[in-house]
């Protein structure tokens, strides 16, 4: 670790020294006052006693070498004396400090901002309150945009507005179809997960074929569904808030609006469109992926052929079990894509922002994921579904 | 405001750069001095490596050839310990102010402070408040966020905290591009000021002829990948096109005319 004291050396170390002689006070400094002697001066300058003095003199004739911070230093000394009542009569530098006395004296007049410690109960208790007056703040603001997105779609339908197809079958491109390899995947991964997680525990009880009534309910009405959501929330959601953000920081968004675009109906309906048309099938995808790791798996560990797999799934699931599944991933799509759309047109002109919306983006979207899913468990519970 | 007599001290050498992107070279063999105590100008048309050359010479960009010796150390085979040396010897104002966003503007200020000394956080503050008024920003800026300050007050706080250890080396990138004229007039007498009272040796790259003028003892020109070095009236009699454009065109006859 260098520090700023081994690249300046300090050719004189800096000193003063006081003297009175009944009512003058006589202040006397030499050496480097510069910035490495500065942390050095300043404690012992706070604790002169600059009281009872009627005049003062400040005689810096044998200063080598001033800089700003020994200056302040300096002008600091002689404030305090003329606001403890010394009339500062003699004041000597070296003459080629004297500009730069000049300047910080003409230009720094007010005292220094004291800048709020950040920390203590107080803090805690602000941030607390301000974190609730924000979640407040966002599902008000988040409703209000809910219903302008839902009148702009109706609009859509009516025959004064169409989608932008291009960019409408572009987001089902970049959203849906370039998201099959990771859906695909991790879906496969996570059933056979599943299988093997279920048939060691289902072994025990000599009930290992119920390991695929396990993977064909668990898989098609749950996991395949909220799985997909999730990625897609991490993987779209997220390049949503940052798309749009990125046009808000270059004025992208602006120059559309002045142009007389709406900027609903170019960035946020074609996309939140896109993905309500992709996620279900990226989640059927996902279903038959879990599907087929969970056969992969069942095969290896029970050996159970496809055919009695096939077979035993058949008795095990009902079309509504798939339905059901499916059902979820329309309304996960617009929740990921309103969230995406609606933190990405509140990012601010600054590149800070943009990150800081995208990862609330994905937060929130996930959020809003899990909780959608709950309340669909609950919702089909009270059916008997 | 005479060219510098030679035997002052050279605190920048610059010699035989080459600088390239993508098979194309923009600087050919650049050769620059940058004597102690002189405010040196940077111009040349876009594109011909104004930015290129400041960051080759404060280490940010690595040159394909040629060295560059800052305050007798040679910058191209510097380490990283003599490098940061070198770094508290001289001050940086980007562009934009590149301020740390997530920082108020006193704590950008007391970023070199708090790195390299080991002052009280009273005496940081002060000094902080010290060098807005320097620059010539409100007190109350102090407290303030990069967001919530306007261009011209980002790169008045970036130059304060550029001044935050007494740099003996200041380097300037277009420094009042983007400032109304008033705000640049004043920007032009600040670094003059600054120079005088500090004793400073100012870098500047620019575009604006008035700060040119008003602020410069040299000018350096970048035009076919070289370098030509001199005074605004040596400059002036060049007959190179560019350089006889730049100094006699519309603009540069209303600066010089002033």
């Amino acid at each position: 670790m260098v520090s700023l004291s081994d690249v300046r050396p300090v050719e004189e170390r800096a000193w003063f020294k006081t003297e009175r002689q009944q009512n003058a006070f006589r202040f006397i400094v030499g050496g480097d006052w510069t910035l490495p002697e500065v942390p050095r001066l300043d404690p012992k300058l706070r604790a002169l006693d600059l009281t009872r003095a009627g005049t003062a003199e400040i005689d810096g004739t044998a200063l080598d070498k001033l800089d700003t911070a020994g200056a302040w230093l300096l002008l600091r000394t002689k404030r305090k004396l003329e606001a403890a009542g010394a009339k500062v009569n003699v004041f000597t530098i070296p003459k080629i400090y004297g500009p730069l006395f000049d300047t910080l004296e003409r230009d720094h007049t007010a005292p220094p901002v004291v800048i709020p410690h950040r920390g203590g109960f107080n803090y805690f208790l602000y941030r607390i309150g301000r974190g609730f007056m924000h979640s407040v703040n966002q599902a008000y603001e988040m409703m209000g945009y809910l219903g302008r997105v839902t009148v702009e779609t109706v609009e859509t339908i009516g025959p004064q507005k169409q989608l932008r197809w291009a960019a409408f079958v572009h987001q089902i491109e970049e959203t849906g179809i370039n998201a099959l390899p990771i859906v695909g995947l991790l879906s496969f991964l996570i059933g056979v997960v599943l299988a093997y997680q279920g048939a060691d525990q289902l072994k025990r009880f000599g009930a290992e074929i119920f390991t695929i009534n396990l993977l064909g309910v668990s898989i098609l009405r749950e996991v395949g569904g909220l799985l997909t959501a999730i990625i897609i929330a991490g993987r779209s959601g997220s390049a949503f808030t940052a798309q749009i953000g990125t046009m808000r920081v270059n004025e992208e968004v602006d120059a559309m609006q002045t142009i007389g675009l709406n900027t609903v109906d170019v960035l946020v309906l074609p996309r939140i469109a896109g993905l309500v048309v992709a996620l279900p099938f990226l989640t059927f995808f996902s279903d038959v992926m879990g599907m087929l790791g969970g056969a992969v798996m069942c095969y290896a560990d029970l050996g159970i052929s496809v055919p009695a797999f096939l077979r035993q799934l058949q008795t095990a699931i009902s079309l509504n079990t798939f339905l059901v599944g499916m059902i979820k991933a329309p309304v996960f799509a617009f929740v990921i894509g309103l969230v995406g759309c609606f933190e990405g047109l509140k990012v601010e002109r600054n590149a800070e922002s943009v990150g800081r919306l995208t990862t609330r983006s994905v937060v929130e979207s996930v959020f809003f994921v899990i909780v959608l899913d709950a309340g669909f468990s609950i919702m089909f519970s009270i059916l008997g579904i | 405001m005479s060219a510098p007599s030679t035997n002052r001290e050279v605190v920048i050498s610059v010699r035989g750069i080459v600088n390239g992107f993508g098979g194309q070279v923009i600087h050919d063999h650049i050769d620059l001095d940058i004597v102690r105590g002189e405010v040196m100008g940077v111009v040349g048309g876009s594109g011909t490596g104004k930015s290129v050359l400041l960051r080759s010479i404060i280490g940010l960009n690595h040159p394909l050839e040629g060295t560059i010796t800052a305050f007798g150390k040679k910058i191209t085979d510097a380490d990283n310990m003599e490098m940061r040396a070198l770094q508290m010897r001289w001050g940086v104002l980007f562009q934009e102010g590149a301020l740390f966003s997530s920082q108020t503007v006193a704590e950008n200020i007391q970023v070199p402070l708090r790195e390299y000394t080991t002052m009280s956080q009273e005496l940081m503050n002060e000094i902080a408040s010290m060098k807005l008024s320097m620059v010539g920003l409100p007190e109350d800026t102090a407290k303030k966020y990069p967001s919530e300050l306007s261009g011209g007050m980002k790169k008045r706080a970036g130059l304060a905290r550029a001044l935050a250890l007494d740099p003996e080396l200041l380097f300037l990138d277009e420094p009042t591009a983007g400032l109304d004229p008033i705000s640049a007039a004043n920007f032009d007498i600040l670094v003059r000021d600054l120079q005088k009272s500090l004793g400073l040796t100012v870098v500047m790259v620019t575009h604006d002829i008035d700060t040119l003028r008003a602020t410069t003892d040299r000018i350096a020109v970048l035009v076919d990948k070289k370098i030509r070095v001199g005074t605004m009236d040596e400059l002036r009699k060049d007959p190179h096109p560019w350089i006889h454009e730049y100094f006699s065109g519309v603009r540069g006859r209303a600066a010089l005319a002033s």
